[in-house]
């Protein structure tokens, strides 16, 4: 008897690192996630305690632990009140909030959108810094445009800088195999320097200054503040206009079908005669959009100009925005809602308590633990998982 | 061994895997499990092994209760499972991975070849299954493979030994000679449990058989006394037709022409050689052969997942070699593809979305790019109507479907579109004798709607059941077809690779 080999039977498959990363973010039970918020925060608040001056000098000095704990209460207690007024306290606060959320919800999207096709967009960093600088070219260079021109073009440029950073990774995907996290991974550091480099050039540049800042954005290109005062401009609406286009998009469009399919089964999506690598560079270009439009909204908006490093961080908090949205836009808005809160109040905080804005960086990260984590979450709040079974080699129900 | 299991109940959220269920096996024994899949077979065996724990029952060796936390526990106890989906190391030899886990060791504690090749080449005369220690195991055809598995669970003393589905990759050939070996242990005294769906192999092997359905044991009954129609209806829970009723062929024009055609893997292998075959409209002509020679290449390659690299490929009269997969799709070739969940069904998707998959941006169901819900959810109500899938809702996920209901889904979608050719690969594999007899029904339905069918199926039943013509595929060639009907022992040589002629004269003989 001849011997069936394997290989005669191999069909072309694709790695399922990507359906797996999919299956993990948006499985995750909307329970969990929140008690993920929940404990980052708990642990926060140990942070908190322990590096409050009064709590440790309590300690040093041999008070007891009742004097500890009261003096660590407090400090809890007067740290997340500062965060929490200082996100919604007042008129200034929720325009500060909404600020940070409209850069936060169009990160979250940039990382929502390619991963419903299984792509992992690392890459938010750089589509925010090529959105930045193509928007505010347009913004100081083009003169003498009204509002209603000069402001869509500055955006346009914005969202195409963006798709072009988004766009290259993409092909590199469908063409080559190359992994969408390196490529995003290397394309923020390529795009931070070209940043630093443009705006040491006429191109850029205040003519007559040395240091690194681009010329200011006209008037004409700004993004309006309807609130006089308050910080907070047109963006968040644009922001949540867009959020409601991606959600028509993937929920409700054949292109997010096709991104979903490719996402989560992508030999099925080639057996049902889908084009694979165009849903790639499709998932990966509408990312590029939302990132390059962030960086637009940021430097058209409350920035007003370009500086080094104006992005810092911003692509990885989208990261955050995602996860904690379970890869669905409504989630990523509420998502970027609320880090955008802990953003503002973080600020608040600091200047208001002394705690250091830190803390909230470090709550951030350890959301991102606790989401990718669910069985850790589990076990500190003694959850008990759904439909638990033992081990099944063979087939069984469900099979 | 004497093995008795008494009212074993499984139960996971929702469902009741396993309801009271007693089963009894003698000393020397061979009995045969059968039920359709869902019917709690498999979790009866993972609680017998103790890869699962039942909420009540017990199970008692040799009339000793026994409770087995975990594989460790029943091999212990002597019970020794081989899975359908091997357990082996495919880099490893046969002896080491017979002895794997109780690897013989020299004074200086490294691995002694010689003492675990002796045991096994004395385990293996022993049994009369005969095997090179020193070959590694990824070398080995499938069923050398299983009976690599079969000796591990041997030298492990198991004297009750469980064959989950062993014939599913067998040729008919290979199964005769696992048959053999099953008579061999059994002469020893030691007991067997038979998993299949197949009727024919119990009535074969088996002494008595237990019927598992819904979780509950709805009888045991003698081998020797009990009809396979009999068993059918137990294991369905309702009048089953076995065999394909259909009225002769009509077959029009040529819809498929192959000419030539050969498949070659990315590394230059030929998998595929000069294939040349005509279906006709209202026929349907079969492909049978072991797996892994060549049918799913050619298949792939004739529905555009995979090059063709050399020859034409005619559909309807018009030359399609080299077409994409849309093109062919839309152009009237449907595939029912061999491996529902790889390249059939999107798990994680709906239903209604799986009935639309290939036809997700077709005007019936997109106004521009936007998708018309409301019409692929009625569609997908009519469907499953239609077509008999059993699920709560349109929206029920595909990946929480039995196999029968899964491969309904495949044929819905298939059938509702408008196409001249249907490709069907292995189209009932491991599903349920109900969905069996519905699939065939719809597969001649569709032949005598004047549809052109190519059956590709490694199971004998199926092609002599369904087939107007037959033809073999043996290590990239195509033999035949010959006109049906075709003796099943004439196809079964051919598929091992005998001359046609030679086999059809040592059938007259």
């Amino acid at each position: 008897m001849s011997a069936p080999t394997d290989e005669m039977t191999s069909t072309p498959q694709r790695s399922t690192w990507s359906a797996r990363v999919v299956a993990t973010v948006t499985g995750a039970d909307a329970r969990l996630t929140a008690l993920a918020f929940v404990a980052a925060f708990l642990f926060g608040a140990v942070l908190l305690a322990v590096s409050d001056a009064d709590a440790i000098a309590a300690l040093e000095a041999g008070e007891g632990p009742a004097a500890f704990l009261g003096a660590a209460l407090s400090a809890v207690g007067r740290g997340y009140t500062a965060l929490l007024v200082g996100a919604f306290g007042s008129g200034g606060a929720v325009s500060e909030t909404l600020v940070a959320a409209t850069v936060l919800i169009l990160t979250g999207l940039a990382v929502t959108i390619p991963l419903r096709a299984g792509l992992f967009n690392i890459g938010g960093e750089g589509q925010v810094v090529a959105g930045g600088l193509a928007g505010g070219y347009v913004g100081f260079a083009v003169e003498g445009l009204p509002l209603l021109v000069h402001l869509p073009l500055a955006l346009a440029a914005a969202m195409a800088g963006g798709a072009l950073v988004g766009w290259i990774p993409g092909v590199l995907k469908a063409r080559t195999g190359a992994h969408e996290v390196i490529s995003t991974i290397m394309l923020n550091n390529t795009l931070t320097f070209v940043a630093i480099w443009l705006l040491t050039t006429s191109l850029f540049q205040i003519p007559g200054r040395s240091d690194p800042i681009s010329r200011s954005i006209l008037d004409t290109a700004r993004l309006p503040r309807p609130f006089g005062g308050l910080r907070v401009d047109v963006g968040i609406v644009l922001a949540v206009i867009i959020a409601g286009v991606v959600l028509w998009l993937l929920d409700r469009s054949t292109v997010g079908f096709e991104l979903g399919a490719v996402g989560s089964n992508p030999s099925a999506a080639t057996a049902a005669g889908m084009d694979v690598a165009g849903a790639t560079v499709r998932g990966m270009t509408f990312a590029g959009i939302a990132g390059g439009l962030a960086g637009g909204a940021l430097i058209l908006g409350v920035q007003g100009r370009i500086t080094p490093g104006f992005s810092s961080g911003l692509g990885f908090d989208g990261i955050t925005v995602a996860l904690l949205g379970r890869g669905t836009v409504g989630g990523t808005v509420a998502a970027g809602l609320l880090l955008g809160a802990l953003k503002a109040g973080g600020r608040a905080m600091q200047a208001r308590s002394g705690t250091s804005l830190d803390l909230v960086v470090v709550v951030q990260a350890l959301i991102i633990v606790f989401v990718a984590a669910p069985g850790l979450v589990r076990a500190l709040f003694r959850v008990r998982s759904e439909g638990a079974s033992g081990t099944q080699i063979s087939q069984g129900w469900g099979a | 061994m004497r093995l008795e299991l008494r009212g074993i109940t499984k139960r996971y959220p929702g469902v009741v895997a396993n309801d009271a269920v007693d089963l009894t096996v003698e000393p020397g024994e061979v009995h045969g499990l059968l039920g359709e899949n869902g019917a709690g077979k498999s979790t009866l065996m993972n609680v017998l092994y103790g890869l699962t724990q039942p909420d009540e029952g017990s199970i008692l060796v040799d009339g000793v209760e026994q409770h087995f936390a975990d594989p460790g526990d029943a091999i212990a106890a002597g019970i020794g499972m081989v899975h359908q989906h091997f357990m082996l190391v495919p880099v490893f030899t046969v002896a080491e991975n017979i002895t794997l886990g109780m690897e013989p060791t020299d004074r200086f504690g490294r691995y002694d070849r010689r003492a675990a090749n002796a045991t096994v080449t004395e385990l293996a005369e022993r049994f009369g299954l005969p095997v090179d220690p020193d070959a590694l195991v990824g070398d080995l055809p499938v069923g050398l493979q299983q009976r690599v598995e079969i000796l591990k669970a041997l030298a492990r003393d198991a004297r009750l030994l469980i064959l989950d589905e062993p014939t599913a990759v067998l040729t008919p050939q290979e199964a005769d000679g696992l048959f053999e070996s099953i008579r061999g242990f059994q002469a020893a005294g030691r007991s067997v449990i038979f998993i299949s769906h197949k009727l024919r192999e119990h009535h074969e092997i088996a002494d008595r058989i237990t019927v598992l359905r819904r979780g509950r044991t709805i009888g045991t009954v003698d081998a020797s006394t009990s009809e396979p129609q009999q068993l059918a209806d137990m294991m369905v829970g309702r009048p089953v037709i076995l065999t394909v009723d259909r009225a002769p062929a009509r077959p029009g024009d040529v819809v498929l022409e192959l000419d030539g055609v050969s498949v070659e893997a990315p590394d230059g292998r030929l998998l595929v050689d000069r294939v040349d075959l005509d279906v006709h409209a209202g026929e349907i002509v079969a492909i049978a052969g072991v797996e892994g020679n060549g049918q799913t290449p050619l298949v792939e390659a004739l529905t555009g997942l995979r090059p063709v690299t050399a020859g034409t490929v005619t559909l309807a009269g018009r030359d399609v070699t080299g077409a994409d997969r849309r093109t062919l799709l839309r152009g009237g070739v449907g595939h029912i593809p061999e491996d529902r969940n790889e390249h059939g069904l999107v798990g994680g998707f709906t239903i209604r979305d799986n009935l639309v998959l290939n036809l997700w941006d077709d005007e019936r169901f997109a106004h521009g790019r936007t998708r018309r819900r409301d019409v692929i959810d009625e569609h997908a109500t009519r469907m499953m109507d239609e077509f008999d899938v059993r699920a709560p809702s349109t929206t029920t996920t595909a990946d929480a479907l039995s196999g029968g209901n899964q491969q309904k889904v495949i044929v819905a979608r298939e059938f509702a579109r408008p196409i001249e050719l249907l490709v069907a690969a292995q189209p009932t594999r491991g599903i349920d004798v109900g969905s069996i007899e519905y699939i065939h029904g719809r597969l001649v339905a569709k032949r005598d709607a004047g549809v052109g069918v190519l059956l590709v199926s490694s199971e004998l039943d199926e092609v002599t059941a369904l087939a107007d013509r037959i033809a073999v595929m043996f290590r990239g060639h195509l033999v035949g077809p010959f006109p049906a009907p075709l003796a099943k022992e004439v196809i079964g040589l051919m598929m091992a690779g005998v001359d046609p002629a030679e086999a059809m004269a040592g059938e007259a003989a």
